[in-house]
């Protein structure tokens, strides 16, 4: 069953060139250069990402506080109050848009969300509350869908029990149901937020991708997904590893979400 | 001030409710905008006809060949992997350390943003193996990045399959690969097509992990060693460089209905393989 | 008399729990056995013990010795897959495939590859036949098996294994979750068979046991407490648990 192990071969593959090809540079002009570097001007042997590591959190943060309550809300209603006609409904509805191709979701934030920002708030418009909004909306069907299961799996017995002891419907899902879906529902927005920081196209759209820290939610940023998108095509020498480097610290930031969310569910399945 | 819980019930009832409905309709709307942007520029030519001026005239045929090359080529190789490893998984050891490993690296696998899995193929496929930016870079490329789904879902599905089941098949002196393959992965197969249907879906709307490995060239390819535009690459361009909105949109639906009928068509032979024994 | 089976000082434990202590038995060519007693005494295990199937159970350790026709079946490297296409086994649960009625009955046949179209047919009827299925269900064999009631399937599964042609046949409890006119057309179907075929029957029903069977085996906590004639045994028990489990006083 040599199948079995080719997951694992990839997988090695996959770090061993990324790496391979990323890590020298950190070595030859020094990781803090990188890491915690203001300029990137890779033809002139500037390699710094710190500005695109900012905005790629700050979009990540803010497309969970644009995505996360409205998901739950949703996948609430869905568990708790919906019939079974409309959850039989809804659920393939929403896994249905899920499979969107995310350029999609980028090219209706450039004509429908980035006008609208320039005109009511100011700005160029790319920004990242455009990038926000558009990630926001694109991590909706993850977190829906995860949180949802878990809400299901919380067993009945709970509600009853709340709902015979006099709560409310409202106070049975507030102080029973969601506590005990929590690590599932911690679990589905860590899992969003991944989707979030690998996203690339979509942010590319509407990012507007200037090198800066951004220090407004109108100004355009650049995130390290697009930043290798944006340049790898041209690349060469130590601009191309430089683009490879950015590689290393997004699989970084994106392995630690995953481990963070895996905690959570395995100590869901533990407890 | 302490409102009352009966209020506070119903308040909570609508606001939920308007949170749902809200959620839906973003979702509803935007596949509407496709829909009636699209539509307009939808003509027989535009489907089987060749792009013309970087696509601001003339149809999308050679991206709607790669788009179908690039799926079927990138699931035919990712299923025998994925169901083999998932057949490995669950009937041909016992979990152990060494199946933990590999789950963990499937997991692994399926965190990996797809701009990374673009990076990496442009790097091996297109350079180290100097294979060109071409379909076949491409395939394995996606290959790799929709093994992880095909795997997961497989083994789900041959996990559910009654343990009964295979007593039976091993009381009446079948083999375990006769088990295997007679038993286990017939009733597991509305399951795993799920998957590979997902998995064709994620080829078909893929962008930034194509566009690196695959290349963009807007000629219909006919050898492995091609390079080739997926729609998605496609419209992403059309959109991106601004080229033409009209196209773009039109691009979108066809894009948007083919993976809508992907899903569709995935949902209900699912549930017809099931309806049609039980 | 001619020994199909011979049991021999057979211990099995899972794990530290020991299930099988010491079990002599000898089982005779074209009879139907029965083995009763309440649950957690082992008969089960011991069925799984002849046609191998606890092979699939983790942390079993097994002592003594069990002959098919002379050859030792624990000790022995003997073929687990062939050993199984000559003892079929028939579950408590009745468990079709998921496919049609006559796909189940020619399952095992089609795994040896090297029946014709015509044969598989003939067999197939013929051991629908053999377990009184046949008339119920002659012109839809090509509908789902799992379409059946749960007495059919039953039926379905003993036609299953009857195509075989097995020499040995085991039933684990199959009627425990079916009706008495199901029950009693399994009952007849064994009469039958047991010119051709050794049949070994587990029930929890006593009843049942006293009706069907040739020869009985009282089992209680892994012990073989008695073994005699099926009507000795119900009408003189020689031992005073026997009679009480017989009376329904316990299991």
């Amino acid at each position: 069953m040599v199948s079995a192990f080719s997951s694992l071969l990839f997988l090695f593959i996959i770090f061993a060139f990324i790496l391979g090809e990323g890590l020298p540079l950190f070595y030859k002009v020094g990781a803090g250069k990188i890491i915690f570097g203001f300029t990137w001007a890779p033809t002139k042997g500037f390699f710094g990402i710190f500005p695109m590591i900012i905005s790629s959190y700050m979009v990540t943060l803010g497309a969970l506080i644009f995505g996360a309550p409205l998901a739950l809300g949703c996948a609430t209603y869905l568990s708790e109050y919906a019939s079974r006609k409309m959850k039989m409904f809804l659920k393939p509805a929403l896994e249905l848009l899920a499979g969107i191709p995310s350029v999609v979701y980028g090219f209706l934030g450039v004509v429908y969300v980035v006008p609208l920002i320039r005109e009511y708030l100011g700005g160029p418009g790319f920004s990242i509350l455009a990038t926000s909004v558009v990630l926001g909306i694109m991590i909706l069907p993850t977190i829906i869908s995860i949180s949802f299961d878990s809400l299901m799996s919380v067993p009945q017995t709970y509600r009853e029990a709340s709902v015979a002891m006099g709560a409310t419907k409202w106070q049975t899902i507030y102080k029973v149901v969601l506590p005990a879906a929590q690590s599932g529902i911690l679990a589905s927005f860590i899992l969003g937020m991944g989707r979030a920081v690998g996203e690339t196209m979509a942010v590319i759209m509407v990012a507007g991708n200037a090198l800066r820290i951004p220090m407004s939610l109108l100004d355009p940023l650049r995130t390290l997904t697009s930043n290798i998108a944006l340049e790898l095509a041209y690349a060469a020498g130590d601009h191309r590893s430089a683009l490879f480097s950015t590689g290393v610290v997004l699989l970084i930031i994106i392995m630690l979400l995953n481990f963070i969310a895996n905690f959570w569910v395995k100590r869901k399945v533990a407890g | 001030m302490r409102l009352n819980p009966r209020f506070t019930d119903k308040f909570v009832r609508a606001a939920l409710l308007f949170q749902a409905l809200f959620t839906v309709s973003i979702l509803v709307f935007i596949v509407f905008i496709v829909f009636v942007k699209g539509a307009a520029n939808i003509t027989p030519e535009f489907i089987f006809s060749y792009p013309e001026d970087m696509g601001r005239h003339g149809g999308i045929f050679p991206a709607i060949v790669g788009t179908v090359f690039l799926a079927v080529l990138s699931i035919a190789l990712a299923t025998p992997l994925g169901v083999g490893t998932a057949i490995y998984l669950t009937e041909y050891t016992k979990e152990s350390t060494l199946t933990r490993i590999i789950r963990f690296g499937v997991e692994s696998l399926a965190g990996i943003p797809s701009i990374i899995y673009g990076l990496f193929g442009f790097i091996f496929f297109v350079i180290k193996l100097k294979l060109g930016w071409s379909l076949i870079s491409g395939t394995l490329t996606i290959m790799i990045m929709v093994l992880p789904t095909i795997i997961r879902t497989a083994e789900e599905a041959i996990k559910s399959v009654p343990r009964n089941l295979r007593m039976v098949s091993f009381s009446l002196g079948a083999t375990k690969w006769e088990t295997v393959t007679k038993v286990v992965l017939p009733s597991a197969a509305p399951g795993i097509l799920t998957g590979i249907m997902l998995s064709v879906g994620r080829a078909v709307s893929e962008t930034a992990a194509v566009i690196f490995t695959m290349g963009s060239s807007l000629r219909l390819p006919t050898s492995l060693l091609d390079s080739g535009r997926t729609m998605a690459v496609h419209f992403y361009i059309l959109a991106r460089e601004g080229i033409s909105l009209e196209k773009a949109y039109a691009t979108a639906l066809v894009l948007v209905v083919s993976i809508l009928l992907i899903n569709i068509v995935a949902y209900y032979t699912m549930n017809k393989m099931i309806a049609r024994y039980n | 008399m001619d020994v199909k089976v011979a049991i021999q000082q057979l211990r099995l434990s899972f794990g530290k729990k020991e299930v099988l202590k010491g079990i002599d038995l000898d089982i005779v060519k074209n009879r139907i056995y029965g083995l009763m007693g309440p649950s957690a005494s082992g008969k089960s295990t011991l069925i799984s013990v002849i046609n191998k199937m606890i092979s699939f159970e983790d942390g079993v350790t097994m002592s003594g010795s069990v002959l098919l026709d002379g050859e030792d079946i624990i000790n022995g490297d003997i073929d687990e897959v062939s050993l199984r296409k000559r003892i079929g086994t028939v579950f408590a649960t009745p468990t079709p495939l998921p496919r049609s009625i006559f796909e189940n009955v020619a399952f095992g046949p089609r795994l040896n590859n090297s029946t014709s179209r015509a044969e598989l047919h003939a067999l197939v009827e013929q051991s629908l036949r053999k377990s009184f299925l046949w008339d119920e269900v002659k012109d839809r064999l090509q509908e789902s098996a799992m379409k059946l009631s749960g007495g059919q399937q039953q039926r379905l599964c003993l036609a299953r294994t009857l195509a075989l042609n097995p020499e040995i046949i085991l039933l684990d409890e199959p009627c425990s979750g079916l009706d008495p006119i199901s029950t009693a057309k399994i009952e007849e179907a064994l009469a039958e068979l047991k010119d051709q075929h050794t049949i070994i029957l587990v029930s929890n029903n006593t009843k049942q046991i006293a009706r069907a069977t040739d020869f009985v085996a009282f089992f209680y906590l892994g012990e073989l407490i008695e073994f005699g004639a099926t009507d000795k045994v119900f009408t003189t028990p020689a031992v005073r648990m026997t009679e009480e489990y017989i009376q329904g006083k316990f299991g």
